[in-house]
């Protein structure tokens, strides 16, 4: 892709926009005659990943009518350009190509488990495209066309296992680590194992146990858990179960009578969207680590709570985690791009770094060098309206740590 | 001077409640400041002696209990807020609710505890025992005492004997510790171990003890385990057996593959949730909604059978590869029906309150109830099939069908009517399997396409053909993956017990129970 003619696009762009401004203080937008600014949308809309992903579409959606409303970037429409991945992992690489090369977007929002990004990293890469990634992961990747605005470990994991441990948390003593078979858990297990082996907790008092997606026969693990905990120590489960084989899980805990202050539990990937579908009062007590919650009181949260349920058209509809991320992302790339001056990749990668956004979370975040955001920690216990009570938060924001120091071979990484 | 005595005496009868008084209100303000500041609060109101500490601790923990930012608190009562204390009517505008963490949640059990430890309700008794098992200090043991010695309910009295036994383990006087050890023995429950090990880092000199004790109990556990494993691995089996009952009649009698069995299940399992909708309004109904489900998705499941039956499979009998594609299409198609009717979203069915918790056996081996109850309902299920086959004109109709179509025919049997219906009746049973999975998986578009694999490997493991080779297909299945899981992990134990099928099927492709004679030659 040549930088040609955006470049004199962008230029002419900016003159007509320039005019358009002085000339008409007109009640609608004015836009230029420029070619709009087009942002691709890669989120699953079928297929089983569809329940959380359709909800950042509309995040992005809403996103772009927010800088229309605003009178465009650069003095240009944006437009979006929405295709569906459908779940599948391949699919994902050859949507992302299509957005770059067919409709030669200059901007994607997308991608939600860590194998569709692993799926469309190359792609980005060969033609220096630009994607934002809103979605907490396991860190342990940087590419430099990719801007990851969800948390890495030491924003989420880490925080949270510390917060069992303390005397808020239940002094936990023994960790289980119960996950779904797939990369995510997987790595943010080991990391926290050398993290627990650290803080002196031993190998024998962490179990650890892995279940494949969508599994619904929890009462054997659940049994083990409880016998695991009866050993005399203070037990806490780390869960980082994926999607809806949450629901049978929980069901399990409250059915062997396991109660949040005998086990506590705290979850990765539990937020507002998932509770919304579930009879959320057994379940009162349980913890859930994110960087945002719907419950946030700030003045920017407010804003978005409002902006959202406006677009949405639905009083009732949640906000979390990933789609703060994605406001806050886009947010972020508006302000990169107006800095620029220009929508190209190479000038807007430099114009990223250091921006800083107020973000619904109620702290100021700020990209970069290692393309991560500075993000807060927050515990939020699970409360029978299907919201987050926040009993803990960092009192600043955290600098991300993508690659690991738990890690061994990332030693040489860091330093160098 | 009369009145000068008169006063003293005044003073001196006020002293005693105004004394109660103090420890009551001196622990008000330190509620709402902070996490710690309130379970310290619930700690001192829990032992204060004041009758007010009971409601004011009861709204706590219903979240009824709000604070104003000058720091003075309001209850919630059904007739409107009230001030704390005093007791006027107040306006709960611009106060907040007092938030509980699970740090304070403990103190408030504790504290609960101490104060219903002698109530009237038996369950609020058991509940106030338990938690103040939770405190495990000597400092409770004159209320448990005192308890102990005005109850009559034997299970009661037996929570009463541990948490005494865990108080008197925190006691100083060593003999007191070595007869709490003696009965936390005797007890031999999980919790009793727990006590135990828990002690041993405070107790060196009786470590000794501690650890003969909890030997003696280990060995009670290993037969509690056992009995456990094995109910798991029956409630496994009774799921692969509902899962798998509709398709041995579908595929067992028939041959037809049906690809879309996964998805007849999941029909069920959306119509008990419409049933269960449908009882919302009527509340003495709603806990009976599931068995009203079972005839319900009976009937849907059948209904859509049938209906494929006569629109599509007819025209393929004998053709499985033509039949296995189609059947996997219009499985999709459902699939995606369903998807958009009621969206992407999972659904939710509640479990009736006769279907939660726990059940204790003899030797302590905890069983849930909704498994309990699956286990029942699918040997039921494959009872009533066995008998509609057996003892039914339609079973006989049906036998006499796959033995012979044609012979059939000259007695007079509608051959084509009779593969609708028996079609139908796999279905509906698939159906009916939906009910009982609605309770333990997530209703949800796919739900079927979980048990599809399972199914066919249940009904081919068994013998296809053979009702009995279902059952204790599904069974020995079940039993086998829940021995190996704990060693093997979850995803293992299925990869393992899948590999084992095929071992098996290559020294015995006919399964279980084969069939013997012509019907078996076909």
């Amino acid at each position: 892709m040549s930088d040609t003619p955006i470049s004199r696009i962008g230029r002419r762009a900016a003159l007509l926009g320039a005019g358009a401004a002085l000339a008409a203080p007109a009640l609608r937008p004015a836009f230029g005659q420029g070619a709009p600014i087009k942002v691709g949308v890669l989120h699953s809309l079928s297929g089983t990943m569809a329940i959380s992903e359709t909800a950042l579409r509309d995040t992005v959606l809403m996103m772009v009518d927010w800088i229309n409303g605003r009178g465009g970037l650069l003095g240009r429409r944006v437009e979006a350009v929405v295709v569906d991945p459908a779940s599948n992992w391949p699919l994902f690489a050859e949507k992302a190509r299509e957005l770059l090369q067919v409709h030669r977007v200059d901007v994607t929002f997308g991608c939600w488990t860590s194998v569709s990004r692993k799926s469309v990293l190359p792609v980005f890469e060969e033609l220096n495209g630009l994607l934002f990634y809103p979605v907490q992961y396991e860190g342990e990747e940087q590419s430099r066309n990719v801007f990851y605005t969800g948390a890495a470990p030491n924003q989420q994991a880490i925080p949270a296992v510390e917060y069992l441990m303390s005397a808020d948390g239940g002094e936990a003593k023994r960790i289980a680590l119960l996950g779904t078979d797939y990369v995510y858990p997987r790595t943010t297990n080991r990391i926290l194992r050398a993290f627990l082996n650290s803080k002196g907790i031993a190998d024998a008092d962490i179990m650890e146990e892995y279940t494949p997606f969508g599994h619904s026969d929890w009462q054997g693990i659940v049994a083990r858990v409880k016998r695991f905990a009866g050993e005399g120590k203070k037990t806490a489960i780390v869960s980082t179960i994926n999607g809806d084989a949450n629901v049978p899980f929980y069901r399990e805990l409250g059915n062997q009578g396991i109660k949040a202050e005998d086990i506590p539990s705290v979850a990765f990937s539990v937020g507002e969207e998932e509770l919304a579908g579930i009879d959320a009062r057994p379940l009162v007590g349980h913890l859930a680590a994110w960087n945002y919650f719907m419950s946030v009181q700030s003045p920017a949260n407010t804003e978005f709570l409002n902006m959202w349920r406006a677009f949405i058209r639905n009083p009732r509809r949640v906000t979390n985690d990933p789609m703060e991320a994605t406001y806050t992302g886009f947010k972020m790339w508006t302000q990169a791009v107006t800095q620029a001056r220009s929508t190209a990749v190479d000038a807007v990668r430099e114009a990223m770094y250091g921006q800083k956004v107020d973000a619904p979370a109620g702290y100021t975040e700020e990209m970069h060098r290692n393309h991560h955001l500075s993000k807060p920690v927050m515990i939020g216990e699970i409360q029978a309206d299907g919201q987050f009570n926040i009993v803990w938060k960092t009192p600043t924001a955290i600098v991300a740590e993508n690659w690991s120091p738990f890690i061994p071979e990332n030693a040489s990484r860091r330093r160098g | 001077m009369m009145r000068l005595v008169f006063a003293l005496f005044l003073l001196l009868a006020a002293g005693l409640p105004a004394r109660a008084q103090d420890a009551f209100t001196a622990a008000l303000p330190g509620i709402g400041t902070s996490f710690n500041a309130t379970a310290a609060a619930v700690d001192a109101l829990g032992v204060a002696g004041d009758p007010r500490a009971l409601p004011l601790l009861q709204a706590l923990s219903e979240n009824r209990l709000l604070r104003r930012a000058d720091g003075t608190l309001l209850v919630q009562t059904p007739d409107g807020a009230r001030d704390i204390p005093g007791g006027a009517a107040a306006d709960p505008a611009g106060a907040e609710t007092v938030r509980l963490n699970n740090r304070v949640r403990v103190a408030l059990r504790v504290a609960l505890g101490r104060l219903q430890i002698i109530a009237d309700d038996p369950e609020v008794r058991l509940a106030a025992v338990q938690g103040v098992l939770r405190s495990r200090s000597a400092a409770d043991l004159p209320i448990l005492e005192t308890a102990l010695a005005r109850e009559s309910v034997p299970r009661i009295r037996a929570q009463i004997e541990l948490a005494l036994a865990a108080s008197r383990l925190a006691a100083d006087n060593a003999d007191v510790k070595r007869a709490a050890i003696a009965a936390l023995a005797a007890n031999g429950s999980d919790t009793a171990r727990s006590i135990l090990l828990e002690s041993r880092g405070a107790n060196p000199a009786l470590s000794d003890e501690i650890t003969a004790a909890v030997a003696a109990i280990d060995r009670l556990l290993a037969l509690r385990r056992a009995g456990e494993t094995l109910f798991q691995g029956l409630s496994l089996g009774s799921v692969l057996l509902l899962a798998a009952l509709g398709l041995a009649v579908t595929f067992g009698v028939m041959g037809v593959i049906n690809m879309a069995h996964g998805e007849f299940v999941m029909l069920g399992a959306y119509t008990t949730f419409l049933v269960q909708q449908a009882c919302r309004d009527i509340p003495w109904l709603l806990p009976w909604s599931l068995p009203l489900s079972v005839p319900a998705a009976f009937l849907v499941a059948a209904a859509v059978g049938a209906i494929m039956e006569r629109g599509l499979i007819r025209h393929l009998y004998g053709r499985p590869l033509e039949t296995l594609l189609m059947t996997f299409g219009v499985g999709m198609m459902i699939q995606q029906a369903v998807r958009i009717v009621f969206g992407a979203q999972n659904r939710e069915v509640l479990s009736p309150p006769w279907m939660q918790g726990t059940l204790e056996l003899p030797l302590g081996i905890m069983v849930t109830q909704n498994r309990l109850w699956i286990i029942v309902f699918g040997i039921a299920v494959l009872l009533l099939v066995m008998a509609a086959i057996r003892y039914t004109r339609f079973g006989l109709e049906m036998r006499a069908v796959v033995q012979n179509r044609r012979i059939a025919a000259t007695m007079g049997i509608r051959t084509g009517r009779v593969d609708a219906l028996t079609f139908a009746f796999g279905s509906g049973i698939a159906g009916m399997a939906g009910v009982a999975l609605s309770q333990i998986d997530n209703v949800s578009p796919n739900l079927g396409t979980g048990y599809i694999v399972d199914s066919f490997m249940v009904v081919v493991f068994g013998g296809v053909g053979s009702l009995a080779g279902t059952l204790v297909g599904a069974f020995s299945l079940g039993i086998v993956n829940k021995v190996l899981e704990p060693y093997a992990g979850a995803v293992l134990a299925k990869v393992a017990v899948l590999v084992g099928i095929m071992l098996f099927i290559q020294r015995r492709p006919k399964g279980l129970f084969a069939l013997k004679g012509r019907a078996a030659d076909q």
